[in-house]
This record gives structure tokens, C-alpha cells and sequence, in this order.
């Protein structure tokens, strides 16, 4: 799970060609049996949003959203039942549920007398049901159960996972004896930033190949792949943050990581994939 | 002057008349009017003796030493002829020290005869104060030189050659000086080399003390990249090469052509060109040794003299600077070659012994043999030098040679010497923690700047990590790469409320960072002493040891280097200097006053004089440690104190005269001192604490602008000074007032800001003797501080870096010497990969899992309120000694109780003949000892029931459970540790004397007629 930097090249060369369905996916698998499907999704999913943030300005022109939206309405005439939109999202090459969204910002701005703000578009996306278009609804339906990496369902799922990640450390945590303190907890105490737990008595953890052990004061559980990008927009938002006031800590990317990045072990920053199991408590008889 | 040495070597008076003329203004002698008469008619002249002895005997050497001051012949009209001191701070203000001194003054009192009258105002501090550091550390300075950069040679761009001195550039094309090797020397008057460099002798018996695998003090690797090269790198030491060097020597051959072609080629525009071929005084890196042999001494008498009269000016304090007077005999003890110039205008004419027309040091015996004469003088000072300066003393031939008794005593010093002193820095960059209590929303006004703080202290973390990882690089500038972040962050500071928070910050930054002791860093002052040593990690401690020697620690100038920042300091000076903030620099001086001001004030547990025997010692090391580092702190504290503080007034040029002085001194008079440190000082005297107090305050003063020792008020501060410098008599044991060690760390850094140039040269000699005033009349405190020898020889070399010079000097010495002049570099590889598989990096469990047990412990407090820390050290304190307390009044108190029924039995058994006291003892002794075996287990077993409970009554209820018994454990751990400590070192001794001390009160008791010992025989028991 652990790739090292040229593996993990290899497989995002392999997703550029590819469109964002279930069956690349699965065609991916085919071609690196060896990596685990979370693995695989994970690194499919950054790789596609990656793709997606730097497309993202030539959809949102007032042109394109003029002309996805005729489409649409065309579209939509022709047969209600078809799924126009997502078909155009893909023909597009854009997220389903951003093109979703999209053309349902559109669509309000004609219907309402007032803009429509976030928090209703929102909430019509996470439950179509109240978008006043039945159409319309059907359409947006479409496009978010069919998105694998956007939209409201797949951050339900991604929030999930990583909830259930954090849930597992925790009950490793405890078989481990280990005690601490978690995101609650430290914001109920008032910490500024809070890593997911902070041990209340450090441990040292061994790596195999190293010659000391590392101090770990704080755990931080990530449910994704640790890839360039978004190791160091963690760094700098959370990791180091954390090491600034808790000491160091321990990350652990549940999906691997690449592992040209856990160059930061001798500053205080150790990455895992997995709940260490060499940990050295401290001795109940020290003398 | 000149007049009172002269009459002084016809023996008109006594040295010890002149010292007591020198010391004391009031006319001493009254023994012997004749004497006083003498003097008296020299009075006005009186405080200019100790400069004039001083300027003389560096006139004289510089022969010798001739990177020292030039001498008359030999360098006429050279207009640069004064070089500054080596290193300076970064904004150049070091440079005025030689601008004080025209040239034409020095030069026209050393044109002249020697005797030349020194009128006005010549002052010693010249060639007193050039000579620091002059020959080992020149390289070093790099570019902080700017008043005497015109002494290094940095056309050719090696970075490993010789610094000189104007005066004295190395002329690389001179065949003379450096011959091609392998060729013989044409020593200009034929001298041979030594036999002594021919026949390789690889270890002399006298180096015996040497193992060269695995010694660790010899000469530290320290002194090779940056101090050595001076001396080592063009020293052709080819003559002893062995035959198979041949393409080596070729390369340096080519080498050398090749850079005397550069030289030709290009000359600095800061180094004249050297004349070449003019015969230039050659230097201390010469080719041979000239072999030192008492037996070829010229003057003895003389010599004598001088050294008896030099020996107790520096014994009474007379000399701003001990150990720089240290530094120079230790110059004349190595000094490798006389320099046969052409003067030979000094003709010994007869009866020329006792006037100073004939030079004093006329050949390298003589500078051998007053050096050891002085030496011999100061044997307790040296006595109390590291262990590797002792073994490099003792095992010096010179010494040998010349006083083998002096000998003999630094070897049973260098054996009974203990402690290797290490400077070493532990890396230990952690961040400081988050603590609810003083950082959580509450402690903020509003949000947002709750919020700005959150950012601001990330940025100055990611500052930090950014310096940390470039600062070696070389086109790397901490403005450039930082500067406009720093002021970023700075700028959002706007709510005095978040300046606080910041400067807190910065402040315990700056301490967890920069004070550690030697020790395992992190600790945060106040709050505790290391706890990481207390667990004994000694394994980290070898480990940073090893790191030391690998990579060259920062190297301090010479023997009075100027104040700097080595290693992290140097971040937070940059720091300071990039955010330019006056709110921060005013926060910063709040802060650190205050906390100054908290740990000065700190009651350091007084050790108790012990109470009947030595149980105290228990609590001596733990004492000891908190000792230095609240020292350390301070003294890191007060530095940056006084950098912030006399920022605004400290610039690059000279500093101001006349009108302009007068009209400043006005302004600054009227401005109240950031912090009352007089007052402090008195207090600090007064209370006997001057070993807390001198030291940091030394550090502040440091930093002073010229215009500071003007002002009336540090005018006082300076007096107090001088006087406690003069009355720190280090032969002098006064019972009960000051411990040798405490008064030579004061000695130190006194004699080290006397020499900061800054400080008026004038300020020393001109102060008005104590005579006998320095008495601390007020009613001190029968246990101050100064009486308790807080101070070690780790510490002392700790606050004192520039002490290592001396070893330096003779680590130079010995590399040059005993043809073993490869054994730098190979000596480290094996010790190092030995020791460190061995016990620290290696992957053995045992050793490895106690390190990481440390370090858990350790890092268990990083997150904890220090008050969890100060609790878990005060029980492991109190029960530690509880321990060998109760392990006396148990198991001692029984095998006394043994030895006395064992005693009765003897008695019993043999009657009158109860035989030889001393023997009946020994059996004793040997039945009961080994039961003293047990303390060990019995201690491990008390500590164990008693801390416990004692952290949990004094631990917050709300303790979570985790952390509670991991407290429990480290308290029972410090504790036993601590007692067993104790135990394992003590316990036979006390078992003995306690024992003896029964038999012999038993025995007293059984009185002389046996008749009574059945009565007594309950008693005893009872």
C-alpha cells in the first residue's frame, strides 16, 4: 500500500486516458492487481478531482453554462426520462453532480426572483425531491448516484469512512491500553487545533529498518490515499500545526501514501499505513 | 616602569614588595624601609606596572610567538602593524578596538628600547588583548572581521590557510619559510632538527596516559577544520613522512607553487603584497621544534624573577584576564622556534642580566623555562583545567623536562580527574507546547485574536523549520529568505494582548532551544532540572558527545572571543533583527526582565552543611544540575536582553569623543536602565549569590555600546566589578566564602567582559585597588550561595568555551610534535564506530529500550503543566533521600548492632588479647559488608512503596488515570535511581565508618580492665 513514487506515477499516467466511471475502475484493478481497490479508488479519486479543479473555469464562462443549459432544455424535451445530463456531463468531460449543479443554479436564477444561495443548493442536491422541477430532479438524481468522487452521496460515503477509520483507531487505541484525548474532547478544552487523538502519555514507535524509535504524542487518522498534493496541503494546515504544539505525531494513511513523503520522521512527522504494531510504552518499572 | 623591574632584578627589592606596592595604594612595606623607599619614589607610576609587565613580556616574546605583536626591528613603519582582535559581532563594532589604539602610539613605545617611557595614556590592553586568539582562531572569525579584515588572505580562496597578521603575512614563495618538503631546512643558523623528529618515536612513555584508540579528550576533532589549519596546513610536516609519501608531497608541492603564483598574481587589496624573498619572521608553524633544554636556560635568575613578580599579578587579580595570561604561558611553553632574526643588536653584554637591554626570552629554553616557572605558580588553576587539557599538560616533555615535579602532580591530577567536559549542544528543537491554561480562547480578547495567534505561532514554527534547514547553506541570508514573513506576522500582531502571547512564545522558544547544559535540553526554566539525565541517559549524552566531534561544534575565538551567537541563537538574533518591531522589542525586554528578575531571585535550595554525615550528597547532583540551569538560562536570558536593549545604541562607528560624547552622555544619563541590575548586583553581593548574579550579568554587559561604561550608573556596576574581580583571590581559602570553582567561573567571564572592547581599556588599570575594601560588610547570609560549590568544571566550560583554547594550544602542539601529526582524523574512526555500536546506536535491547525509556519520560512531560514535572522531581527528591535515610537507620543501624555482638564475642572469646584494633576491623569489614549489598534492593523496594502514593497526594484529583501512574512510575524510577545511585557509592564507606565508629566507642567504653565488660555488653546492645 505503500508505493514508492515512480509506482504511484505509473498508475496516475494510467488514469489520465481514462474516464471517471465505475469501469475504469474496474479496469484499473485489472491492470495492478496487486494494489487494493481502496488504494486504487483513492488514488483514482484525487487524480480525477485533481483533473476536474484544473478544468473547472472553462465550464463556469457564462458561454458554457449558457450552452450546457440550451442542451439541456433540448435535451429534456426530447425524452425526460433519458439521462441527458449526465450523458452531456460525460460527453463534457465534467462531474456529473458539478454539471448538476450547474445547470440547477441556472435553472433557479430563471425561476426565482432572487439568486439562489448556497445553502438551498445545497440542500436541493442532497435531497433532489425539492428541486420544484420534476424533471429537473430526475436528472440531478441521475448524476449524483452515477458520480463516483463528486457530490453530496460520495462525501456521505468519504465522511463515513473516515468516521469509521477514526472509530477503529479508537478501539485500537484502547486494546492497546493507550489513553487520550479526542477532536471533542480538545475543543471542549478549548485547543486551537486538534488532531484526531492526543496521547496522554507519548509512545515510541519502532520502525523496522530504523535505528530509533519516534516519539508520538498525537495521531492523526486520514481515510485516502497520501499523495504529493494533498500530504502537503495537510502539512501545512494540520500536521505541522500539530507538531508546533502537541510535539511529534504519528499520520496514518489508511489507503497508503507515497512514500517518498515520510521524509519528515526526524522533524516529528512518522506516516503509517496502518495502526503500528512495534509500540514501546512507557515501562511500568523504570529503574 | 621599567624602572621598578630593573631594580626589582638587581634585587634592590623584593617581589614580594612589589606585589604589595602593586596591589595596594597605601605604601605596604614596612618590613623593609629601604624597599618602601625605592617604591615610593615610583608611586605615580604604580598603576601603570601591571600594563607595563604586561606589554613587556608580550614585547619579549614576540620573537617566539611572532604572530604577535611586532617587534620593533623587525617590522618598521608597517601602518597596519595592529591587527584587531579576532572575530567580531556582525555589525562590525569589533573593529574599534584597534582604531583605539593610533598606531604611531603603539609603535613609538615599541620602536624604542623597551624601557621607552610609556607616557600619557599607553595601555596595556593592546598587545594584551591582540594576542587573544591570535594564533589558534583566526580562520574562524570568518566574516565577521571587518576591523581587521585586512588580516586575512582571502585572494587565493582557500579556505584553509594560515590567517596572519598584516605585519606578518606568510610569504608562500620564501623557500626559507616553506621549503619544499622533505628538503632540509635552511635553518638560518644551521640549527639540525631535533633527533627527537628523525627517529620516529611513535608514543614516548611520557604519553602513556595516551591510548590513541580509544582516548577520547586528546586533541578533539573540533580543532581540526576551522582553528587548526592555521598551523597545520602549510606546515610542512613532510619531514617525517614516511617514503611512501612521495606523490603527497609532490601535490603539496605543486600546491604550494601553484598558490605563490596566485599571490603574485593577485593581491588582495586588503593584504599588502608581501615583499618577497625579505626575510619575514617565520611563525609558530615552523619547521622543527626546536628541542627545550633546561640546562641551556640563560638567565635563570632572571627569569625568576619576572616569572615570581608575573605569577602574583595574576595570583592577586592584578590582570584583567586569567586565563588570556594562561593562554599566553601556554604560547611560550609550546612555542616551537626562536626566530633567529637579524637583530642581533642585542648583544648580551656582561652584566646586561639585570637591566632590560638584553631580551628577556633570548631562546626557546628560557620561554620554556619561565612559563613552567609560572605554571608551577598557578598548579590548582590548572588543576582544575578539563581532563583532556591535564593529559596534554602532563604529558608535555617540555614539562617534564623542566619541572618534573609540576609533572607528577598534573598527572595525579589528570588521574583523579573525573569529569569530561563536553560543550556539545543536544539538538532539541521542539516546539513549545500548547497549554490550555495560558493558550485556549480564554486567554484571549477576542476571536479573531485567538485566531491571528493560531496563524502567528504556525508561522514562526514554519520560519524556524525554513532556518533550520538552510541557515548552513552558503548564499543562504535570513532576511532575504525570511525577513518579509517575519514582518508579515509581525504586522498582524496588532492587540497588545497578542504580542504578549508572542513574546512568551518566543521567549520559551528561545530557552528550550539555546540553554540546554550539556544535559538533554527541553526544559523550560524554572521548572525543572533535566529529567532526561536524572534517568540517566547517559547513552544520549555519548551519542551528542560523538555529535560533537563529528560536527564541528561552534568554535569560540580564540581564548577572549567576541560575544556571539552560536548555533540557534543566531536565529532568534536574526529574528529580532528582521522584524524590527518596536512593539516586539519592548514586549521582549518586559519579558525577559521578568524573568530574569524571577530566576535571580530564585531560592536555589541552599545546601545544608550536612547534617553528620554525608546522606546530603543525595541531594548534591540534583542541586547542582538546577544550579546551572537556572545559570545557564540567566545568562542566555540577560544576552538577549542586552543585545535588545543596547540595540538602538550600538553601530558601526567608533564611538563618540568630546562635545559629541558629552552632550550624549547627557541624554543617556537621564534614561532609566531597562532593568535595575545594580541593584541586583548589590543585592546579589550582599546576599552572597554574586555566582548567580555575576555570571548573567556579565552576558548583558556584554553587550553595552561604548557610551554604557560612561554613564555613571554602570560606572558604579563597573566598580562593583573590578573590586569583586580583585578580591576573588583564588589562593586564598577563606572558609566559608567562596568555593575555588565558583570564583574561577567568576574569574572567567570577568576577565572575559574586561576584554570585550566595548569596555574602556582604561577601566581596569585606572579603577582605584580595592586595597581591602571589598567587604561585603553587611550581615551576609551564613550559607550564600558563593560558599556552596555549585559550580563544576562542566559548567565552568559550559559559560566558558574560550577555557578550551588552552587545550587547543597544546593539542596543536602535541599534533605538530610527537610524529604523530596524522592522528586527528585517524583517531576518531575507531572510537567513534566502537563506542557508538556498542552502547547507543546499537540495536541490543537492553541498552536501547532504557534510551527510549528516557527519552518517553522525557517527552511524557512535554504536554504536561509543569507543574506536573516540579511535582514528580520534588517526590523523587524528598524520597530519594528519604531512602538512604531509611536504609541507615534500618539495615546500617543493624550490621552495627552485628559488629558490636560480634565484638563482644571476640572479646570474650580472646580476652585481654583483643589484638590490633585495625585488623579486629578489617574482619569486621569484611563480614559485614556484603551485606550492604542489600541497600540496593531494600532502596529499589522503599522507593517503590513510598512514591507512589506521594505523587498521587500531591497530583490534581482530576489526574486522568494514565497519567497518573505513568507519574507514579517516573517518580519511583528518579527515585530509586537517585538512592541507588547513592547507595551503590557510598554504602561500604558508611558501613565502615559507622561500624568503626561503634567498635571504637565500644572498645573506649570496655575501658582498660575487662572486668567491666560484662556490664556493658548490655548497654551496647541496647
Amino acid at each position: 500500500m505503500i508505493l514508492t513514487k515512480a509506482q504511484y506515477d505509473e498508475i496516475a499516467q494510467c488514469l489520465v486516458s481514462v474516464p471517471p466511471t465505475r469501469q475504469s475502475l474496474r479496469k484499473l484493478k485489472q491492470r495492478f492487481p496487486s494494489q487494493s481497490q481502496a488504494t486504487l479508488l483513492s488514488i483514482f479519486s484525487q487524480e480525477y478531482q485533481k483533473h476536474i479543479k484544473r478544468t473547472h473555469a472553462k465550464h463556469h464562462t457564462s458561454e458554457a453554462i449558457e450552452s450546457y443549459y440550451q442542451r439541456y432544455l433540448n435535451g429534456v424535451v426530447k425524452n425526460g426520462a433519458a439521462p441527458v445530463l449526465l450523458d452531456l456531463a460525460n460527453e463534457v468531460d465534467y462531474a456529473p453532480s458539478l454539471m448538476a449543479r450547474l445547470i440547477l443554479e441556472r435553472f433557479l436564477q430563471e425561476h426565482e426572483e432572487t439568486p439562489p444561495s448556497k445553502s438551498v443548493i445545497n440542500s436541493m442536491l442532497r435531497d433532489p425531491s425539492q428541486i420544484p422541477d420534476g424533471v429537473l430532479a430526475n436528472q440531478v438524481y441521475q448524476c449524483i448516484v452515477n458520480d463516483c468522487c463528486y457530490g453530496p452521496l460520495v462525501d456521505c460515503i468519504k465522511h463515513a469512512i473516515g468516521h469509521e477509520h477514526e472509530v477503529l483507531l479508537r478501539d485500537m487505541l484502547l486494546e492497546k491500553n493507550l489513553s487520550f484525548l479526542d477532536e471533542d474532547q480538545l475543543r471542549a478544552k478549548g485547543y486551537d487545533k486538534t488532531p484526531d487523538f492526543i496521547l496522554q502519555v507519548p509512545v515510541v514507535m519502532l520502525c523496522p529498518l530504523a535505528v530509533e524509535g519516534h516519539i508520538i504524542h498525537w495521531i492523526e487518522s486520514k481515510a485516502s490515499f497520501g499523495d504529493e498534493c494533498s500530504h502537503h496541503a495537510y502539512l501545512h494546515d494540520q500536521f505541522w500545526s500539530y507538531w508546533n504544539r502537541f510535539g511529534p505525531g504519528l499520520v496514518i494513511y489508511w489507503y497508503g501514501f507515497i512514500q517518498e513523503l515520510d521524509c519528515n520522521r526526524e522533524r516529528g512527522i512518522l506516516l503509517k499505513a496502518c495502526f503500528p504494531t512495534n509500540i514501546v510504552t512507557l515501562c511500568h518499572s523504570v529503574a | 616602569m621599567a624602572a621598578v623591574l630593573e631594580s626589582l632584578l638587581r634585587e634592590e627589592v623584593s617581589v614580594a614588595a612589589v606585589v604589595r606596592w602593586i596591589a595596594c595604594s597605601t605604601q605596604g612595606s614596612k618590613d623593609n624601609p629601604g624597599e618602601a623607599a625605592a617604591l615610593s619614589s615610583l608611586q605615580p607610576l604604580r598603576k601603570e606596572f601591571v600594563p607595563f609587565l604586561l606589554n613587556f613580556l608580550r614585547e619579549q616574546s614576540s620573537r617566539v610567538l611572532p604572530q604577535g605583536p611586532p617587534t620593533p626591528a623587525k617590522a618598521p613603519g608597517a601602518s597596519t602593524a595592529l591587527p584587531g582582535r579576532p572575530g567580531g559581532p556582525p555589525r562590525g563594532s569589533r573593529g574599534a578596538r584597534s582604531q583605539l589604539f593610533p598606531p604611531t602610539e603603539a609603535l613609538s613605545t615599541a620602536a624604542e628600547s623597551p624601557v621607552a617611557r610609556r607616557g600619557g595614556r599607553r595601555r596595556v590592553p593592546g598587545p594584551v588583548r591582540e594576542r587573544g586568539g591570535r594564533s589558534l582562531e583566526e580562520g574562524v572569525s570568518g566574516e565577521s572581521l571587518p576591523g581587521a579584515g585586512s588580516r586575512r588572505l582571502r585572494g587565493s580562496g582557500s579556505p584553509c590557510r594560515p590567517s596572519l597578521t598584516v605585519s606578518d603575512p606568510p610569504n608562500l614563495s620564501n623557500l626559507e619559510e616553506f621549503p619544499p618538503v622533505g628538503s632540509v631546512p635552511p635553518g638560518p643558523t644551521g640549527r639540525t632538527k631535533p633527533s627527537r623528529r628523525i627517529n620516529p618515536t611513535p608514543v614516548s612513555e611520557e604519553r602513556s596516559l595516551s591510548k590513541p584508540k580509544t582516548c577520547f579528550t586528546s586533541p578533539p576533532i573540533s580543532c581540526v577544520p576551522s582553528s587548526q589549519p592555521s598551523a597545520l596546513d602549510t606546515r610542512p610536516w613532510g619531514l617525517g613522512l614516511p617514503p611512501g609519501c612521495r606523490s603527497l608531497q609532490e601535490e603539496r608541492e605543486m600546491l604550494r607553487k601553484e598558490r605563490s603564483k596566485q599571490l603574485q598574481q593577485s593581491p588582495t587589496p586588503t593584504c599588502p603584497t608581501p615583499e618577497l624573498g625579505s626575510p619575514l619572521p617565520s611563525r609558530t608553524g615552523g619547521l622543527t621544534d626546536e628541542p627545550a633544554d633546561p640546562a641551556r636556560v640563560s638567565s635563570r635568575q632572571r627569569l625568576e624573577l619576572v616569572a615570581l613578580v608575573y605569577s602574583s599579578c595574576i595570583a592577586e587579580n592584578l590582570v584583567p584576564n586569567l586565563f588570556l595570561e594562561l593562554f599566553f604561558v601556554f604560547q611560550l611553553l609550546t612555542a616551537r622556534r626562536m626566530m633567529t632574526a637579524k637583530d642581533n643588536d642585542f648583544e648580551l653584554s656582561p652584566g646586561a642580566l639585570d637591566n632590560l637591554e638584553s631580551p628577556l626570552f633570548q631562546s626557546i629554553h628560557d620561554c620554556v623555562f619561565f612559563a613552567v616557572q609560572v605554571l608551577e605558580c598557578h598548579f590548582q588553576v590548572l588543576s582544575n583545567l578539563d581532563k583532556g587539557t591535564l593529559k596534554l599538560l602532563a604529558e608535555n616533555e617540555r614539562l617534564l623536562c623542566f619541572s618534573p615535579a609540576l609533572q607528577g602532580r598534573l598527572r595525579a591530577a589528570y588521574e583523579g580527574s573525573v569529569a569530561k567536559v563536553s560543550l556539545v549542544m543536544p539538538p532539541s528543537a521542539q516546539a513549545v507546547s500548547f497549554q490550555p491554561e495560558t493558550d485556549n480562547r480564554a486567554n484571549f480578547s477576542t476571536d479573531r485574536a485567538f485566531h491571528t495567534f493560531k496563524k502567528q505561532r504556525d508561522v514562526f514554527y514554519e520560519v524556524l523549520r525554513e532556518w533550520e534547514d538552510h541557515h548552513e547553506e552558503p548564499g543562504w541570508d535570513f532576511e532575504k529568505g525570511l525577513g518579509s514573513r517575519i514582518r508579515a506576522m509581525m504586522g498582524q500582531l496588532s492587540a497588545a494582548c497578542s504580542h504578549s502571547h508572542f513574546v512568551r512564545l518566543f521567549q520559551k522558544q528561545l530557552l528550550q532551544m539555546c540553554q540546554s547544559p550539556g544535559g538533554a535540553g527541553g526544559t523550560v526554566l524554572g521548572e525543572a532540572p533535566d529529567v532526561l539525565s536524572m534517568l540517566g541517559a547517559d547513552k544520549l549524552g555519548r551519542l551528542w558527545r560523538l555529535q560533537e566531534r563529528l560536527v564541528t561544534p561552534q568554535s569560540s575565538g580564540g581564548p577572549c572571543p567576541p560575544p556571539t551567537f552560536p548555533g540557534c541563537q543566531g536565529f532568534f538574533r536574526d529574528f529580532i533583527l528582521s522584524a524590527s518591531s518596536f512593539q516586539f522589542n519592548q514586549h521582549l525586554m518586559d519579558s525577559l526582565s521578568l524573568k530574569i528578575r524571577e530566576l535571580n531571585g530564585l531560592a536555589l535550595p541552599q545546601h545544608e552543611p550536612s547534617d553528620e554525615d554525608g546522606e546530603s550528597d543525595v541531594d548534591w547532583q540534583g542541586e547542582r544540575r538546577q544550579f546551572a540551569v537556572v545559570l545557564l538560562s540567566l545568562r542566555l536570558l540577560a544576552k538577549f536582553l542586552g543585545f535588545v536593549a543596547f540595540l538602538p545604541y550600538r553601530g558601526p562607528e567608533p564611538p563618540p569623543t568630546g562635545e559629541l560624547q558629552d552632550s550624549i552622555l547627557a541624554l543617556r544619563s537621564q534614561v532609566p536602565p531597562v532593568l535595575d541590575v545594580r541593584t541586583l548586583l548589590q543585592q546579589g553581593l550582599q546576599a552572597r549569590r554574586a555566582v548567580l548574579t555575576v555570571p548573567w550579568l556579565v552576558e548583558f554587559l556584554s553587550f553595552a555600546d561604548h557610551v554604557v561604561p560612561l554613564l555613571d550608573y554602570y560606572r558604579g556596576i563597573f566598580t562593583l566589578l573590578l573590586r569583586l574581580h580583585r578580591s576573588l583571590v583564588l589562593s586564598q581559602d577563606n572558609e566559608g566564602k567562596m568555593c575555588f570553582l565558583n570564583k574561577l567561573l567568576l574569574l572567567a567571564v570577568l576577565g572575559w567582559l574586561f576584554q570585550i572592547p566595548t569596555v574602556p581599556e582604561d577601566l581596569f588599570f585606572l579603577e582605584e585597588g580595592p586595597s581591602d575594601a571589598f567587604e561585603m560588610d553587611t550581615v551576609a547570609p551564613e550559607h550564600g550561595l558563593d560558599s556552596v560549590p555549585v559550580v563544576d568544571q562542566q559548567l565552568l566550560y559550559t559559560c566558558c568555551p574560550y577555557i578550551g583554547e588552552l587545550r587547543k594550544l597544546l593539542a596543536l602542539w602535541v599534533s605538530g610534535s610527537s610524529g604523530r601529526s596524522g592522528g586527528f582524523v585517524r583517531k576518531i574512526t575507531p572510537t567513534t564506530t566502537t563506542t557508538t555500536t556498542s552502547s547507543s546506536l546499537g540495536t541490543q535491547p537492553p541498552q536501547t529500550s532504557q534510551g527510549l525509556q528516557a527519552q518517553l519520560a522525557q517527552a511524557f512531560f512535554h504536554n504536561q503543566p509543569p507543574s506536573l514535572r516540579r511535582t514528580v522531581e520534588f517526590v523523587a527528591e524528598r524520597i530519594g533521600s528519604n531512602c538512604v535515610k531509611h536504609i541507615k537507620a534500618t539495615l546500617v543501624a543493624d550490621l552495627v548492632r552485628q559488629a558490636e555482638s560480634l565484638l563482644q564475642e571476640q572479646l570474650l572469646t580472646q580476652g585481654e588479647e583483643v589484638g590490633d584494633p585495625a585488623q579486629l576491623l578489617e574482619i569486621l569489614y569484611s563480614r559485614l559488608c556484603p551485606h550492604g549489598a542489600q541497600a540496593l534492593a531494600l532502596g529499589r523496594e522503599f522507593c517503590q512503596r513510598k512514591s507512589p502514593g506521594a505523587v498521587r497526594a500531591l497530583l490534581p484529583e482530576e489526574t486522568p488515570a494514565a497519567v497518573l501512574s505513568s507519574a507514579e512510575n517516573i517518580a519511583v524510577g528518579l527515585a530509586t535511581e537517585k538512592a541507588c545511585a547513592w547507595l551503590s557509592a557510598n554504602i561500604t564507606a558508611l558501613i565502615r565508618r559507622e561500624v568503626k565508629a561503634a567498635v571504637s566507642r565500644t572498645l573506649r567504653a570496655q575501658g582498660p580492665e575487662p572486668a567491666a565488660r560484662g556490664e556493658r555488653r548490655g548497654c551496647s546492645g541496647a
